[in-house]
């Protein structure tokens, strides 16, 4: 029995609704982006009498200029690109090795290890002890390595890698052992050259995470000198509301505007600007690296 | 996702070779084990010594004395938690909104997987694929900003608003009407993360052996059919051990999202104050740490019993699903 000619269209019916339905949801991902961008340049007056727009009403670099005359977002990204490089590269050299160890059949307690590590996904201490550990104890504070340190290694990150690593055949680390290779030659010389879609996926989510970073510095960074971006971000917002909520009390006049709606926008821009710009490229690693090592493994 | 099912897994081959000891596996592998000491003393530092230090929630804590040096007061925080108003209103605002993103996230992201596995059209799959995902990566701080252009007073929803109805009065003023804020989280949870969901979804369906569906339209099945009688009931497996998952974590209730979207904004707290913003509050007011302590070790028991319950009910029907 073939199909008959009603089937076919109700199929393609089908496919059209699908597809409708898709990019009507794309549209909806991309407005905000888009609404932030246009914002971002226009001007502060426009923003204030016309509301947020699609397309800039008029056409204004203010924001910008005010962004790079303040002495806020430069040592911000410093912060950021600190702790995201340093963290990143921390945490691979951590996670790949441990994930190595732990997908050797040879290393006959690894079950043991895994569930210890296992085991911090299912319960937790939650943030007051933490909180505590970390600034009474640790004396973290207002470092930046509380930014880094608490989040070196994802467990999960770490399974999924481990995951990758048992996918190579065990005859390549097995000869070079017999050739009286250590395991951390193996690891370095034969394991990661040849795992770089894997390690691109983990280094991708480690990067992010430490990109995107603002709840520890909420907690741990009083210093303004030392807010990551993302923190920066959510601080000029409240500011913003704030100064708002007082002015429509007050009943403050409008003049000499200071762009802070706009600049907030434009913050947001150059915060999302590099993943954005990256994203095309770094997509296909994530998309492929995720599948392949969640679901078979 | 075997991910877990190794974890209990014994080793098949080495069960001929006489079980080597601790010290006998150490001295053999001396490498293999160096190689996970970082990583150990990582989780032993911020994972298992903050555990120990849940003993907070039994004490009457004083910054002066240390959590040791405080006296030990029983099941008091606990009491005291329990007697207070906020935990219902916490709790059921936790689990109901999590109820809400989990069921929405779950739908969004396998019919968002079933449509993309749908369409014929390799340049609109990748395309739409790509700008789907893109929000996952946004933080929450940037989702704060666009919630702002879109639900400010002269946001982009309020102009479509006014400009529908042609009445400014009907603008919503979204920043003190907390009825509204389970849908616009749950419009934002979807927004930022069913994309990237579908990712898992879409993979176990491109894993589905296409000759079943030959087979099926030989036999006459239709597209459609084929989604209700083939797709969905092999992503089976795949939703319940997701959602299991999400289930564990029901106490936690998104965190990063609510408080970046709302704030220190209190008139909306009844519909939106979950368990870890009021812990964040309690913990920038100082009020009682123990007590804070708490309830969080409260929230960390229930998910932990919750995700074993939830596993051992999976086991039980669909061993396939079960994450171990």
């Amino acid at each position: 029995m073939t199909k008959s000619k009603l089937q076919r269209r109700s199929d393609r019916a089908v496919e059209w609704i699908f597809t409708a339905i898709i990019v009507l949801f794309a549209i909806v991902c991309l407005v905000p982006f888009i609404l932030v961008l246009s914002s971002s340049f226009t001007s502060e007056t426009s923003i204030i009498q016309k509301g947020y727009n699609l397309w800039p009403k008029e056409f204004s670099l203010d924001a910008y200029k005010l962004l790079f005359a303040s002495n806020t977002i430069g040592p911000a990204y410093g912060v950021t690109i600190f702790v995201t490089v340093v963290g990143t590269v921390l945490s691979m050299l951590i996670t790949s090795a441990a994930a190595y160890a732990l997908s050797c059949s040879q290393f006959y307690h690894r079950n043991k290890v895994t569930f210890f590590i296992y085991f911090t996904m299912l319960f937790s201490g939650g943030l007051v002890p933490t909180y505590l550990w970390i600034t009474k104890y640790l004396h973290l504070t207002d470092s930046l390595w509380a930014l880094i340190l608490p989040s070196l290694v994802n467990p999960w990150n770490l399974l999924l890698l481990r995951n990758f690593f048992k996918g190579i055949p065990e005859s390549l680390s097995e000869s070079a052992r017999i050739d009286g290779a250590n395991d951390i030659v193996i690891l370095f010389k034969i394991i990661l050259p040849i795992s770089l879609p894997g390690l691109a996926t983990i280094g991708l989510f480690y990067a992010l995470a430490y990109w995107n970073e603002w709840y520890k510095a909420l907690l741990y960074i009083r210093d303004s000198h030392k807010y990551p971006l993302q923190y920066l971000i959510m601080q000029i917002q409240r500011n913003t509301q704030f100064v708002q909520q007082n002015a429509a009390l007050g009943g403050a006049a409008t003049e000499g505007i200071v762009p802070a709606y706009s600049s907030q926008m434009a913050t947001a821009v150059m915060t999302m600007g590099p993943i954005i710009l990256l994203y095309p490229f770094l997509q296909k690693y994530f998309v492929t690296g995720l599948t392949v090592g969640s679901v078979k493994g | 996702m075997s991910v877990f099912k190794a974890v209990r897994k014994k080793d098949g081959g080495a069960a001929a070779v006489k079980k080597p000891t601790l010290v006998q596996d150490i001295r053999r592998n001396k490498w293999l084990y160096l190689m996970c000491v970082p990583a150990i003393l990582f989780f032993i530092i911020f994972s298992y010594i903050p555990m120990a230090g849940l003993y907070i929630a039994f004490v009457n804590y004083k910054p002066s004395t240390g959590i040791w040096g405080s006296a030990f007061v029983g099941l008091k925080n606990f009491e005291f938690f329990f007697t207070s108003k906020d935990w219902i209103t916490i709790t059921t605002n936790t689990l109901f909104l999590n109820v809400l993103f989990i069921a929405s996230s779950t739908i969004a992201s396998v019919a968002i997987a079933i449509m993309l596995s749908e369409i014929k059209n390799k340049w609109v799959k990748k395309i739409t694929q790509s700008v789907v995902i893109l929000p996952h990566f946004m933080s929450w701080t940037i989702v704060a900003l666009f919630s702002v252009a879109l639900i400010a007073s002269d946001g982009l929803f309020n102009r479509i608003i006014v400009g529908l109805t042609n009445d400014p009065n009907k603008a919503i003023a979204f920043y003190n009407t907390p009825g509204v804020w389970p849908v616009l989280l749950v419009f934002f949870k979807v927004w930022q993360g069913a994309g990237f969901g579908s990712i898992v979804y879409l993979a176990t369906i491109t894993g589905i052996d296409q000759e079943i569906y030959e087979a099926a339209a030989v036999e006459g099945a239709s597209r459609w059919q084929c989604i209700t009688r083939i797709t969905l009931p092999l992503l089976k497996n795949t939703i319940i051990m997701l959602t299991i998952m999400s289930v564990g974590k029901i106490f936690y209730g998104d965190f990063g999202m609510i408080y970046a979207l709302v704030g220190n904004n209190s008139l909306l707290y009844p519909t939106t104050d979950v368990i870890d913003t009021y812990l964040l509050r309690s913990l920038q007011e100082n009020t009682n740490m123990g007590m804070t302590a708490a309830i969080g070790l409260v929230q960390s028991l229930l998910g932990f019993i919750l995700v074993i319950v939830s596993n051992k009910i999976a086991n039980k029907f669909s061993p396939d699903a079960a994450l171990f």
